[in-house]
């Protein structure tokens, strides 16, 4: 028999991910139609007539104890039994699968027996689905277009982001000026967005640049934020005049502020700004002192995963 | 279920709702403004006391579709303005943040109905 193609260690990844991703359950079919021992050749052979199958399981409650196929019934009908009992003519001597598995591991087993569908077992041993070759094409079908979508969404996203290449934005920010806070995050945000990059990235973007854009409000004089795009990366940078950071140490640990009651009364000065900007920035760097503060940081737009 | 759905809990008063359509998968509780912004899930409801319009730039920026403001404080105009502007429902209510948040979680089904 020839070998599925798809099957083979050369294939793409994201189609060999497939395959072991999905699970025998994901593709079986549920809605079984299945006959007692007792149930003779012929009533087998209209059921099969009737629902349109062409392999009967026989079962005891929910244990599986052989199957009927269209082989058997054709021999059934050659020999004259037909009107026997399933149990004395059914095929004993069964492979089956577990709904746990990969579907390479369906695929692999088509490939190596000549069957034309696996009965299905869970862990408790019980009889759940049954699997043929049509299961796992259409599957894989429906499974392939959503990846190709999502591949092509994303090629469409990086050709996005290349426009915005080069693009520097800078955002002026005022001391204690609560009014505008969260303008520049929110404008990035938005740049972002229109450029396609993925949700989780943009939230990133969004939290680092928030943290940052407080902290000029809350703890500065004044300064700026830069937004810098290339088609890779985003890179802020706030920078301000003062007063500096006494221990840049103690300002990375969680926790530790030095907000007044004021602004820790509007839900600020936590001090989780700086150690949130530098979990979600890919990297990050702090310069401190007299004469002002400068954090840079930078995310990638295009993620090889998840962060 | 969508933002609309928390209009119809007993107690929440409707301030501003431009997107009732919108759904909510989830919910967040808290005052700390950094602390949400870096935990709340997308699409949620954010259930707090801080009422005012920094709250509305940490819900569009963490995408959280509606705001509950609980303890009987009142919402200031530019926060609801700002809200409108951002498409993002703020609902009051005179109950604890602990009230509020169970009736969000029945509403969520987020709580089994426990024997007993």
């Amino acid at each position: 028999m020839q070998e599925i193609p798809i099957n083979t260690v050369t294939s793409p990844n994201v189609i060999l991910e497939l395959i072991y991703r999905l699970k025998v359950k994901d593709v079986m079919t549920t809605d079984l139609v299945t006959a007692t021992k007792e149930t003779s050749l012929r009533e087998i052979q209209h059921i099969m007539r009737e629902r349109q199958v062409t392999g009967l399981p026989i079962v005891m409650g929910k244990r599986l104890i052989g199957i009927v196929s269209m082989d058997d019934i054709i021999q059934a009908l050659d020999k004259g039994y037909i009107n026997e009992k399933a149990q004395d003519h059914m095929t004993r001597n069964l492979i089956v699968l577990e709904d746990d598995m990969p579907v390479s591991f369906a695929i692999n087993y088509f490939d190596r027996f000549s069957y034309h569908r696996f009965p299905v077992l869970n862990k408790h041993k019980e009889l759940v689905g049954m699997i043929t070759n049509r299961d796992i094409t259409s599957t894989l079908l429906v499974e392939i277009n959503r990846e190709i979508e999502e591949l092509e969404r994303r090629t469409s996203s990086s050709s996005m982001s290349d426009e915005m290449n080069g693009e520097i934005h800078t955002y002026s920010i005022m001391k204690n000026d609560f009014e505008n806070a969260g303008f520049a995050s929110t404008e990035i945000k938005k740049r972002l967005k229109k450029a396609g990059v993925m949700p989780h990235i943009i939230r990133r973007a969004a939290i680092a640049s928030y943290e940052l854009e407080m902290n000029l409000v809350v703890h500065s004089d004044g300064g700026e934020l830069i937004a810098e795009y290339t088609p890779q990366t985003l890179q802020i940078t706030a920078r301000d005049s003062g007063p500096g950071i006494p221990n840049v140490d103690e300002a990375m640990t969680a926790g530790w502020s030095t907000a007044s009651e004021w602004i820790r009364s509007l839900g600020f000065g936590a001090g989780m700004g700086l150690p949130n900007v530098k979990s979600v920035a890919d990297e990050f760097a702090i310069e401190s002192d007299m004469n002002g503060t400068t954090v840079c940081c930078s995310i990638k737009l295009q993620s090889d995963e998840e962060k | 279920m969508q933002v609309k759905d928390l209009a119809a809990l007993e107690g929440f008063v409707t301030q501003t709702m431009e997107n009732g359509d919108d759904s909510v998968l989830d919910a967040y509780a808290g005052d700390l403004l950094s602390d949400v912004m870096g935990n709340a899930p997308s699409d949620s409801v954010l259930i707090t006391i801080q009422a005012h319009k920094n709250t509305v730039a940490v819900a569009s920026l963490a995408g959280i579709k509606a705001i509950i403001i609980c303890n009987q404080r009142s919402t200031p105009p530019d926060m609801l303005q700002a809200a409108k502007e951002e498409s993002i429902a703020v609902f009051t209510f005179d109950g604890t943040q602990f009230e509020a948040s169970c009736k969000v979680a029945c509403l969520l089904g987020k709580v089994d109905a426990r024997k007993g």
